[in-house]
């Protein structure tokens, strides 16, 4: 197997990129300073569930604003477990992705049976409905939210137990999302679900039941997700309904945007651009949801493509994927 | 049984209610006429309860609160459409999500900067804060002016819609944009009054309830999604289905949350009817939501002309 050196000024900078997050943990270590791991280690989780949103909202065109939904259900899985003493991760993880799956095959199978306006509201309103019931759940802390004092066990399997442990099992997930929604966009599967973004008519015309290839697009997307609830469940150690709050939602559309839609590493760059400026920004003022608010509104107004869109001005004779 | 508390939760989910149809009546017309998606919709519920708020404190007076909060807002609306709205009626609803969500970040960080972090008390006249007895019922005067408020609003925007010329235009835009474009109607205008006296009706919710509830940061953000939900069941575009269904989902969320325990016992073990009523009931009105969806995707009652 030879590695090939990517000939893109993008390419390049995602392969560093990728250098860079394989080695933080011991360059952190190094300079003493386990805070910033933390901090990488929450935006990478964030970034599975940004990458896994970018599969249907990107590629699908299914614009979903309850995606936290699939974060919370993933953590709660693992906290729920863990209050009744079941610590096995492969428990937690067949949970997760159980759940996460079952409630995203009866949600998208109302949900896609719309388009537009009508699907951004309704997914909207099934994680409202997801968070209503962890709201309503007494026996789980309801909103104070629920303590998990002990993280995932994989015997034989890498600890979760150390800053590091933890980071790498983050990293690799994360890895593994990426490639498998990168084979999964390059498959005939694929071509599919970015074919019936542009032109649904044509694609069922050409033979095609695009409704079941959205449906299963949509529960994949989702699996992936609570991978980034359980992780989150397990890095953060307390879950509360909060997670599935729509802003949530909201915030991870933002993160894909940053980075640029339909692409591979946008959202994970965006993921780790809007964490680190939550927060530096919020270390300099209280007011800088106001400072992001604008960032926003200026970013679709004028900054179509985002941070990759910005990368591939510099690829001269390359075209990039979208 | 105890009937005065029933007829009590039925004004509450009256009041639920016409809160509802007050936020779900301008966003239905947004979406219906502009197919613009407004989530910072619940932003001008809030700042209608903060102008309100402050004119009261300085004035002392409820009613020139109410009256100058609803020109403030109307006044935000039509900035917020001029400025933002109307450069992306054009684009996809993804932008409408992000812009819209930005301004909720935005109008959410300007409130606390200009009235800081704490809630917005606002008092009420005596005359409004005192209790009505009827028989053996006994009624909080201002739960009564609210719906009596709420219904008022309506009325008048059914006169709007049916009766006038520019209600005309409103039901033809709703039923096809392009039609009233090509018969020459100066749509820039349509929409920005449109914008703005959805705007309007929103900040006069939040003025409603601030009295109770107390002006706060964010308090429009959960009760917007009540109010899309109760614009799908309507059916988009439509005034009258956004009223129906605002007064069907109020009095289900209210009645569920105070009756469906006893419901529940009547099938199962107290203990668990005792666990699962406040999830169901938590649920229910996103089930009828599903359901309006699976059987009727248009809504309800949707304008004229839609399919």
């Amino acid at each position: 197997m030879t590695i090939a050196i990517p000939r893109t000024v993008s390419g390049r900078v995602y392969a560093v990129l990728l250098l860079l997050l394989a080695v933080a943990p011991f360059v952190f270590q190094w300079i003493d300073q386990p805070f910033y791991l933390d901090l990488l280690s929450r935006g990478l989780i964030l970034a599975i569930a940004v990458v896994s949103l970018n599969l249907i909202l990107g590629f699908g065109g299914m614009v979903s604003l309850g995606h936290a939904a699939y974060i919370g259900i993933g953590a709660y899985c693992v906290g729920i477990a863990s209050y009744y003493d079941f610590y096995s991760g492969w428990l937690h993880l067949a949970l997760a992705l159980g759940v996460s799956g079952l409630f995203a095959l009866f949600t998208g199978a109302v949900s896609l049976r719309t388009r537009g306006v009508y699907f951004i509201m309704i997914t909207m309103a099934f994680s409202q409905m997801a968070y209503f019931i962890f709201l309503s759940l007494e026996e789980y802390g309801a909103d104070d939210g629920l303590v998990i004092y002990s993280r995932s066990e994989f015997p034989d399997w890498m600890s979760m137990d150390s800053a590091t442990g933890l980071y790498y099992w983050i990293f690799t997930l994360l890895l593994l999302s990426m490639l498998l929604i990168n084979r999964l966009v390059d498959s005939r599967f694929g071509r599919v679900i970015v074919g019936s973004k542009f032109n649904e008519q044509r694609m069922q015309a050409l033979g095609f039941n695009t409704y079941r290839y959205r449906l299963t697009c949509y529960v994949i997307s989702a699996m992936i997700c609570s991978l980034a609830g359980m992780l989150l469940g397990n890095f953060a150690g307390f879950i509360s309904p909060d997670m599935i709050s729509w802003a949530r939602s909201g915030e991870l559309i933002f993160m894909v945007i940053i980075g640029g839609v339909a692409t591979l590493f946008g959202p994970l760059v965006g993921t780790i651009v809007f964490v680190m400026l939550e927060q530096f920004l919020s270390a300099i003022t209280v007011y800088w949801h106001l400072i992001f608010g604008v960032l926003l509104v200026a970013l679709v107004l004028f900054g179509k493509g985002g941070i990759h869109g910005w990368l591939s001005l510099l690829d001269r004779g390359e075209v990039s994927r979208d | 049984m105890d009937w005065s508390l029933l007829f009590t939760q039925l004004l509450n989910g009256l009041q639920l209610g016409l809160l509802l149809f007050l936020l779900a009546s301008g966003l239905t017309l947004i979406f219906g006429i502009m197919d613009f998606i407004n989530l910072s919709h619940g932003s001008f519920y809030m700042i209608g309860a903060y102008f309100c708020g402050t004119v009261v404190a300085k004035t002392g007076s409820f009613l020139l609160g109410v009256l100058f909060g609803l020109i403030g807002v109307f006044a935000v609306g039509a900035l917020v459409e001029w400025l933002v709205a109307r450069k992306l009626y054009r684009s996809d609803h993804l932008d409408h999500v992000l812009v819209t969500f930005g301004l909720i970040l935005i109008f959410d960080t300007l409130v606390h900067l200009i009235w800081g972090a704490e809630g917005m008390a606002i008092p009420l006249p005596d005359i409004l804060n005192g209790q009505i007895e009827i028989g053996a019922l006994v009624l909080p005067t201002y739960r009564l002016l609210i719906i009596a408020c709420g219904l008022l609003v309506a009325g008048l925007l059914y006169l709007l819609v049916v009766r006038t010329r520019l209600g005309m235009l409103i039901r033809a835009g709703a039923s096809n944009r392009t039609m009233v474009e090509a018969l020459g109607v100066d749509i820039n205008r349509l929409f920005l009054i449109v914008f703005a006296l959805g705007a309007a009706m929103a900040g006069f919710a939040g003025m409603l309830i601030a009295p109770i509830t107390e002006a706060s940061i964010g308090m429009g953000n959960d009760i917007i999604i009540v109010a899309f939900v109760v614009v799908i069941v309507g059916g988009i575009g439509s005034v009258k289905g956004a009223f129906y269904a605002a007064m069907i989902l109020g009095l289900i969320d209210t009645l569920s949350r105070s009756y469906l325990d006893v419901l529940l016992e009547l099938a199962m073990p107290v203990t668990y009817a005792e666990t699962a009523a406040p999830a169901i009931s938590a649920m229910l009105i996103y089930i009828l939501m599903a359901a309006v969806l699976a059987f009727r995707p248009q809504g309800l009652f949707p304008p004229a002309g839609v399919k």
